[in-house]
């Protein structure tokens, strides 16, 4: 508990002992509730700036062992180097290409297959059982005959981390669509909605959140589908500059490639977030 | 006076046990009908049949309403992802749904609230938010169960006064579902008791403007209904404090 200045005290007089002396004038709220205050800003940056925290006292004082895990300053320094030799750059563009056409057909035939299985009881005794087998294949287990399918070209990885992404967006989506409440059906119904008018204003924005739920597991997960696939024949991308250093024992190399894929997926998700709310300004929830 | 709504036989269950026993009900053009019943009587039944609503339940018997019927729910239920105005031109074409969505907005007394969230009203605001969305359609018939029962006792006496004005502008009949005598009573040119799935009771309530005449004319019909309801009449005192 706060201490308050002393002018602040309640002042607890015999005869008006009972009456709670609540100051009015500290300007906090002076009530408790469930459920969580509001958030700061950048709030959540706090445990990975805590790591950080932790690494570099680590590193400095020894008790870290630099060939076990460099220093943070490595990976900086180690990433300026690799960004001269235009090294870096390369890489993560190819990176991003990747992980974007990826991205995008994923979450296309996520929801458009969302939208079949969920709107249609037919396309969900088709489809909804296949994706639950594809959940539970791992995706290790697929490539190679996506090699065999495919080749070992760029095809072949974009394939890979659309399987990866499609799953968590239809998933979702799916979820959503099918739990719509009732009470909407039935308000739908008596404003005698057509059915396009229905699935339009009502269905698709009620599920909206549950897509952007989805997106943001997508998102990530096309980031970590990289790492599947350039070690595939790759030539270039962030995980092959990883895989090579391994092959060579370059743990600065390494740790600038974890880094990089720390600060994506932070990234993105940020971005997917600031979408979410953009798009969803009409929820209250606990979180805002 | 010719009828807007016409029931014959009308017989509904869910399982074996039937709800609605053979209702026979007309409701005139214009004409304010309060449904009184106690829980589990079929009120929500009767008018899930008149609003299109009872996919669940079989049952033979007529049931014609006319071509614009609106309906109003316990809750308001607003879709949350559309601001006021577009709640409540939901489903209205037309170029001038907008301008007569404004218009209704205006009449429950919420104009300039067009863009604010569902979230951002009060539970009585919404309850008119969603008066305004049944109104707007210019309804025949207007159906609403139990449409002030969450409401707390202030807001539910303004949302009379703002019922029963709306409701002699646009003139459609209305069949209200309450448990609230004296709310049936202050709104209804008719008060129908539900027992059971039957109709017990068919009063016509033709209250005075005001004076000794009303009040009395209240107080029968408080107690005639309550017996209907099978409940004893209160003492006065207690009556006046609902
Ligand atoms: N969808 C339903 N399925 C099964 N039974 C129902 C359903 N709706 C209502 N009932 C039954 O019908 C009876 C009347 O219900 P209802 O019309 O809701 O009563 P009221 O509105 O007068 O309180 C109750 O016994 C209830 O259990
Ligand atoms: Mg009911």
């Amino acid at each position: 508990m706060a201490t308050l200045p002393a002018s602040a005290q309640p002042r607890r007089e015999p005869e008006q002992a009972f009456i709670e002396n609540r100051q009015l004038d500290n300007l906090r709220p002076l009530t408790r509730r469930l459920g969580l205050p509001a958030a700061i800003r950048f709030g959540w940056l706090l445990g990975p700036f805590l790591l950080l925290v932790f690494w570099a006292a680590g590193s400095a004082t020894g008790f870290i062992d630099s060939r076990q895990l460099p220093a943070p300053w490595v990976a900086v320094t180690t990433g300026y180097e690799l960004i001269e030799q235009g090294r870096l750059q390369n890489h993560l563009l190819v990176s991003t290409v990747r992980a974007g056409q990826g991205l995008f057909f994923g979450v296309v035939l996520g929801v458009v297959l969302a939208l079949l299985s969920g709107l249609s009881l037919t396309g969900g005794y088709v489809i909804d059982g296949l994706v639950q087998i594809k959940r539970a294949v791992p995706a290790l287990a697929l490539i190679p005959f996506f090699i065999l399918w495919f080749g070992i070209g760029e095809y072949m990885k974009v394939m890979v981390i659309l399987l990866g992404v499609f799953t968590p967006i239809y998933i979702h989506t799916h979820n959503a669509l099918r739990g719509i409440d009732l009470r909407y059906v039935e308000l739908a119904e008596t404003l005698r909605l057509s059915y396009w008018q229905f699935i339009r204003q009502v269905v698709l924005p009620g599920a909206m959140p549950g897509f952007f739920l989805g997106l943001r597991f997508a998102v990530m997960g096309a980031w970590l589908g990289l790492v599947v696939v350039e070690q595939i024949n790759a030539t270039d991308g962030i995980g092959y500059m990883i895989n090579l250093a391994r092959n060579y024992a370059q743990a600065d190399v390494m740790l600038v490639g974890l880094v990089l894929y720390a600060l994506l997926g932070l990234a993105s998700d940020c971005a997917v977030r600031l979408l979410e709310r953009r798009s969803l300004a009409w929820r209250k929830t606990l979180a805002q | 006076m010719s009828t807007a709504v016409r029931i014959r036989r009308l017989e509904r269950r869910f399982t074996a046990k039937p709800v609605l026993r053979g209702i026979d009900l007309d409701i005139a053009k214009g004409e304010f009908i309060a449904l009184l019943g106690r829980s589990g009587s079929g009120k929500s039944t009767l008018l899930r049949a008149l609003a299109g609503l009872d996919h669940d339940a079989i049952g033979t018997g007529l049931a014609q309403v006319p071509q614009r019927v609106s309906v109003v729910f316990q809750d308001a239920r607003l879709l949350p992802w559309r601001r006021v105005l577009d709640n409540i031109v939901l489903g209205q074409s037309g170029a001038d749904a907008r301008v007569r969505g404004q218009r209704a907005l205006a009449e429950v007394e919420l104009a300039g609230r067009e863009n604010s969230w569902p979230y951002e009203l009060s539970g009585g605001e919404q309850q008119r938010v969603a008066l305004a969305r049944s109104l707007v359609s210019e309804p025949e018939l207007l159906l609403a169960d139990e449409p002030f029962g969450a409401l707390d006792a202030l807001t539910r006496i303004r949302m009379h006064v703002l019922l029963k004005r709306l409701s002699a502008i646009h003139q459609p009949a209305v069949l209200l579902v309450t448990h609230d005598v004296d709310e049936a009573i202050e709104l209804a040119d008719r008060v129908v008791v539900l027992d059971q799935g039957r109709i017990a009771a068919d009063i016509t309530v033709a209250l005075p403007e005001q004076g000794n005449a009303r009040t009395s004319r209240f107080a029968a019909l408080r107690t005639e209904l309550l017996g209907h309801l099978g409940v004893e009449a209160e003492p006065a005192s207690l009556a006046a404090g609902v």
